[in-house]
């Protein structure tokens, strides 16, 4: 009994945490991309515009639910709930800092570390393509099918690269747990500088998976009105938008935990979970920054950057990985 | 390949670099802009320095207005208390702000000056009647004028707002000189300089 209320409070502070943290990203975003074209950026609402959040949150809530007369009666209200499930459950194995004990009782800070943690979150990552595309086909409308088109042949072919990227990591660690994988930063160095490429890989087809700048051809406004979330308005374009941010605050915990150690701080000072809020941080603002500054790609240089660049740079990464896993180690852990 | 990093990373900079700078940003209901002498806002008529009226309602305005916005009715003046200088005046002089373009045709067309476009813009209101202007708002903008402004550049106070233009004053810019109605036009066609076109 116990046990279930345990994970139910550690389940609910990550939501929580998460549906916070991404309410504040928009600001964030917001706010940093306003000085980088020199505007100021939402100021009104309270302090810094702190408020604008829930403003925005509050306004998208009350307004109508409209469904377009050609929607999936079934899909199309369920769609954005796919999404937002996807997102938020790619949490589930992340640790967002060491086990403590509360009342005797040793609290590991991870919803649930698994074995195979990290096959779980590259499978959870890309369930939220089924949002997408499930969104855009039910909506009844060329748009929304359109975008939700693009974003399932993006998925696919970033998925292989993003796949291939984590999958040095697991060779240099030797574990798919991701608890087991941040103690081993901990004790070693942060995999960053072991798997540079891996990185950088892991970063761009991540950035892909999130459909955000410049790979956010799904919702391409200038072609596509929005893309896959055209048609929806109100709370469920709410649950998209949620959704979105959710995974790049999940693409930033991820990247943050496999490549710069997670809540282990630089040579294990003040370990906690604040280290890998900051690491977050840093990873939102590069988001930021390069929506900022590149135009979004053609579709064909999407495709040729994953299948061209991303795919082979993989291959060769898992390769060179393996032959020096084996050549320092002596082929065993 | 190299080039294109090289691009690249140009780009990152210059972006970076930025956010070092100040907004371009107004934050408008706090700080307003300064605005160009020649600004076309909301209109005033004007009064002659012993208090009568200028505007002699020869409905010049009217018939330059493209969006016929303004209407003028005209009276015979009593000549033992004129109103304005000439044989007429204005009886009804009423502008209609919610179809007026702010094109400053009706202050170029006047020939006696009475009408020019004043500085102020935050004309907005609640309901649609109050935007028709009557004569007393538009001779006494300081105290009809629906929101009270202020400027960085024009002082409520400023004499110069209250300053009966003199009458043979030239007032500067290209469209505002006064040209009396049917006065021989000095310079060749070729060079004449239609303000707005």
């Amino acid at each position: 009994m116990s046990e279930v209320l345990i994970d139910v409070v550690r389940s609910l502070v990550v939501i929580i945490a998460l549906l916070t943290g991404m309410a504040y990203m928009t600001w964030f975003e917001r706010r940093v991309i306003s000085r980088m074209q020199l505007r100021i950026g939402p100021n009104r609402v309270g302090p810094s515009g702190l408020a604008q959040p829930l403003a925005d949150a509050l306004k998208l809530f009350f307004k109508e639910d409209v469904s377009p007369a050609m929607a999936d009666r079934f899909l199309y209200p369920l769609a954005p709930g796919i999404s937002l499930v996807a997102a938020l459950a790619a949490f589930v194995v992340l640790p967002i800092g060491p086990t403590i004990s509360i009342a005797g009782r040793q609290i590991g800070l991870v919803i649930q570390d698994m074995p195979v943690a990290l096959l779980y979150l590259i499978g959870a990552s890309s369930l939220g393509v089924y949002g997408v595309v499930l969104g855009g086909w039910s909506s009844g409308s060329k748009y929304s099918l359109l975008g939700s088109l693009r974003g399932g042949a993006q998925v696919v072919s970033y998925e292989l690269a993003l796949g291939l990227a984590l999958v040095g990591v697991v060779l240099v660690s030797g574990t798919l747990s991701i608890g087991a994988i941040v103690q081993e930063q901990a004790q070693s160095v942060p995999f960053v500088i072991l798997q540079p490429l891996g990185f950088l890989l892991y970063f761009t087809a991540a950035i892909a998976e999130t459909n955000r700048a410049p790979f956010d051809l799904p919702e391409a406004e200038q072609e596509l009105v929005a893309g896959y979330h055209t048609e929806y308005s109100g709370f469920r374009f709410a649950l998209y938008y949620i959704a979105e941010y959710v995974n790049v605050l999940t693409v930033s915990a991820i990247a943050a935990t496999l490549f710069f150690g997670g809540w282990i701080g630089p040579f294990n000072v003040l370990n906690g979970p604040w280290w890998l809020l900051i690491k977050m941080t840093v990873f939102a603002f590069v988001f930021v920054w390069l929506r900022a500054t590149l135009p979004r790609l053609r579709y064909d240089q999407l495709m040729r950057l994953s299948w061209g660049l991303l795919l082979p740079l993989g291959l060769l990464n898992v390769l060179v990985t393996a032959v020096l896993v084996v050549v320092f180690s002596g082929g065993g852990h | 390949m190299l080039d294109g990093a090289r691009g690249l990373v140009r780009g990152f900079w210059t972006v970076l670099r930025h956010t070092t700078q100040p907004p371009t940003t107004v934050p408008y209901p706090e700080v307003k802009r300064v605005l160009p002498p020649a600004f076309r806002g909301r209109h005033r008529l004007y009064r002659h320095a012993d208090g009568l009226e200028r505007c002699i309602g020869c409905e010049l305005c009217a018939a330059a207005c493209p969006s016929a916005a303004i209407y003028v009715q005209a009276a015979d003046n009593d000549p033992a208390s004129p109103v304005s200088t000439g044989e007429r005046y204005a009886s009804i002089y009423e502008i209609n702000m919610i179809r007026c373009i702010f094109c400053g045709y009706c202050e170029e067309a006047c020939p006696v000056d009475a009408i020019r476009l004043g500085p102020e813009y935050e004309l907005a209101d609640f309901a649609r009647p109050e935007f028709v202007y009557t004569k007393e708002m538009l001779l006494d903008p300081e105290k009809y004028a629906p929101r009270r402004q202020y400027h960085a550049d024009v002082d409520s106070t400023d004499p110069e707002l209250r300053r009966v233009i003199p009458e043979d004053e030239d007032l500067g810019e290209v469209y505002r000189t006064h040209r009396p109605l049917g006065a021989p036009i000095e310079s060749p066609p070729e060079e004449r300089h239609h303000p707005l076109a």
